[in-house]
């Protein structure tokens, strides 16, 4: 395993773009790409497999759902049944129309943090987590983009500088 | 670049030459500078307010309810009103986050910060007041759902008040995850750009380690459309909690269907005027005119106009069918001759005339693309939302179906002291907030630039002639 990398520099998302395409192109692997904002298409360009966070807010959902039709079932009608303004309280399918706000709102509630969570947690960002970005210039106006170099270091410095990389730095890791 | 075309007919949504680094530098700025005199000045009258409407907490809870100016009819009224108050006005952030998300629209990305900072300052005012109402705010946890032994056993999940705690919570703590996540990469952009080490420090805590990664940025996007849509069905949701209090009842001029999409319709009216009134300020005070531009005001007034028209017509057909029923005990509701021409005719004409006549002047163009006019017309609409709260709950409780019952009610100092409390507590945290906070979200509109900027604009128009 070779504990050298490259970091090409770029300062506008388009010739990243391109230039991430020409990587490809050349049969390189990009470890990583750091941008200070959203690049539409980057993902697809490098490469990364879609998302899968939408499905987890799905289950979630389904979960604070059963979460809130056990609680009311459980509070309202079998623990402490009440008769409260008429409405009837004898099954849970009956009183369930005054429940409709609580299941709505729980389901919600469940499905939106755990699904952040989720994120922050995949994404390796928390409270007191340290930055991880190379330069600071990646969260004002540069892109960077991260590739290990397998004894070809000439041939990638010549590509990544065809790209139109404003700046490559040749990086050894410890 | 044609990726980025944007038809020419549409208007920029940035002014100026700016180049993606100029943008970290005007949103960096009123951060990194010094607060000017004006700032300190709002600051000190803000905080004057708080400590007073605290003072009116404290005598409150000291004393007792008996301290505002309720009686045996009136058990309701400003607190509630108060409360309905700020909460619709926490109704626009999210719905700019959420709703406009979803519909793509670019120009949220100027003003969803400060809107979103701004609903969760106000849910915050919001909670207070049933809290303070309780008389033992330290009860206030007894409407959880929590296994206990101090009566009834467990909530009531029958109630819409109880609906109203889960609604309130629930959308309390969604807009501030997803406002949150939001501000990660922008606290990120000023940890990288601090020079003083415990800026620094204070930033790199804040921003979560964020880094910026492609993953990261596929991540985040999902969860922002997953969270939009999540948001928007909640945003309407809390509001028609809010009106069931009422609608639920069985008070003629309460016991009304219509209250939800009309209380939805009024919180939104109520929230973008506070936007515009809060971004007036704003934007003059922290030098981004360039973001927040005309064209902003303009789409925010044209929301004004079109919740603010479902508002009227909700009103006249109150007023309609007060009248229409012919039943007695419609004609002392909120909506209604008796109304307009009782003791408390100066209310019902106070809201005809900020919330229905005043928001007309919009349908001229130059009034809504002014900001001098858009700023009085918002004030207008602020005072005129208080008084469509005040009166649906005074003017309906004054005139109980027993004409023994009749009452009025006067508000004590402590009833005002601790609106204006909040009013002054609201200004504190968005004065401390516009000086700690990116109060724009940088890193979408950097994304937005070669769509929508105006250099760029003119660059690809020119190329086409």
């Amino acid at each position: 395993m070779s504990n050298k990398v490259i970091h090409a520099l770029y300062n506008d998302d388009d010739i990243l773009m391109d230039a991430v395409k020409k990587v490809k192109a050349a049969d390189h692997h990009i470890d990583e790409v750091f941008t200070p904002f959203p690049v539409h298409g980057l993902d697809k360009a490098m490469g990364l497999a879609p998302t899968k966070i939408a499905i987890t807010a799905f289950l979630y959902g389904i979960t604070g759902l059963s979460f809130a039709i056990w609680m009311t079932n459980y509070m309202m009608i079998e623990d402490w049944p009440q008769d409260i303004g008429g409405k009837p309280n004898f099954s849970w399918f009956s009183n369930m129309p005054a429940f409709v706000p609580i299941l709505f709102e729980l389901t919600i509630f469940f499905a939106a943090h755990l699904m952040v969570i989720t994120f922050y947690m995949r994404s390796r960002i928390w409270p007191f987590k340290s930055a991880e970005n190379p330069d600071v210039r990646t969260t004002d106006d540069h892109f960077l983009m991260e590739i290990s170099i397998h004894d070809n270091e000439k041939e990638l410095k010549s590509l990544l500088k065809e790209t139109g990389a404003v700046e490559i730095n040749v990086i050894e890791n410890k | 670049m044609s990726s980025h075309y944007e038809a020419p007919i549409r208007e920029p949504l940035v002014l100026g030459d700016k180049s993606y680094h100029d943008i970290t530098v005007d949103i960096a700025k009123p951060i990194e500078g010094k607060a000017n005199k004006n700032w300190y000045i709002a600051f000190t009258i803000s905080l004057i307010a708080f400590l007073w409407g605290l003072g009116c907490i404290t005598f409150t809870i000291g004393t007792g309810i008996g301290t505002w100016g309720l009686n045996k009819n009136i058990g309701w009224a400003w607190d509630i009103t108060n409360f309905v108050w700020w909460v619709g006005i926490g109704h626009a952030g999210t719905l700019i986050s959420a709703v406009l998300l979803l519909f793509r629209q670019r120009w949220r990305m100027a003003i969803n910060r400060s809107s979103e900072a701004m609903t969760i300052f106000a849910v915050f005012q919001a909670g207070l007041f049933p809290i303070i109402h309780m008389g033992r705010p330290w009860d206030a946890y007894w409407v959880l759902p929590i296994p206990n032994q101090f009566g009834s056993l467990w909530v009531n999940f029958n109630s819409p008040l109880l609906w109203d705690v889960f609604a309130i919570s629930t959308y309390l703590s969604v807009s501030l995850v997803f406002w949150w996540t939001g501000l990660l990469p922008d606290f990120a952009m000023l940890r990288d750009r601090a020079i003083k080490p415990f800026q620094k420090k204070i930033y790199a805590l804040l921003s979560f380690g964020w880094s910026g990664r492609a993953k990261d940025w596929q991540r985040f996007e999902e969860v922002s459309l997953v969270l939009a849509g999540l948001a928007t069905p909640l945003v309407l949701s809390v509001h028609t909690i809010v009106s069931m209090d009422f609608a639920t009842s069985i008070n003629p001029g309460w016991h009304s269907t219509i209250f939800p999409p009309y209380f939805v319709a009024g919180a939104i009216f109520s929230g973008f005027a506070m936007v515009q009134t809060l971004l007036g300020i704003m934007r003059k005070v922290t030098n981004l005119e360039n973001y927040i531009t005309r064209l902003h005001v303009e789409y925010m007034n044209m929301v004004i106009m079109l919740t603010g028209g479902i508002v009227a017509v909700a009103y006249a057909s109150e007023f309609f069918i007060a009248w229409y029923t012919g039943s007695p005990y419609e004609n002392f509701t909120y909506m209604s001759v008796g109304a307009a021409t009782g003791p408390y005719g100066w209310a019902f004409w106070s809201l005809i005339l900020f919330n229905i006549l005043i928001p007309q002047l919009l349908w001229i163009r130059k009034f809504r693309r002014s900001f001098i006019a858009s700023f009085i017309i918002s004030i207008a609409i602020n005072i005129g939302m208080w008084f469509e709260r005040f009166d649906i709950i005074a003017i309906v409780l004054s005139k109980g179906h027993l004409p023994s019952t009749w009452t009025r009610f006067e508000p004590t100092f402590v009833d005002v002291g601790i609106f204006i409390g909040t009013i002054g507590f609201f200004g504190v945290l968005f004065l401390l907030y516009a000086r700690t906070f990116p109060v724009i979200a940088q890193a979408e509109v950097k994304s937005i630039m070669k769509v929508s900027g105006e250099n760029y604009k003119k660059l690809r128009d020119g190329n086409h002639e």
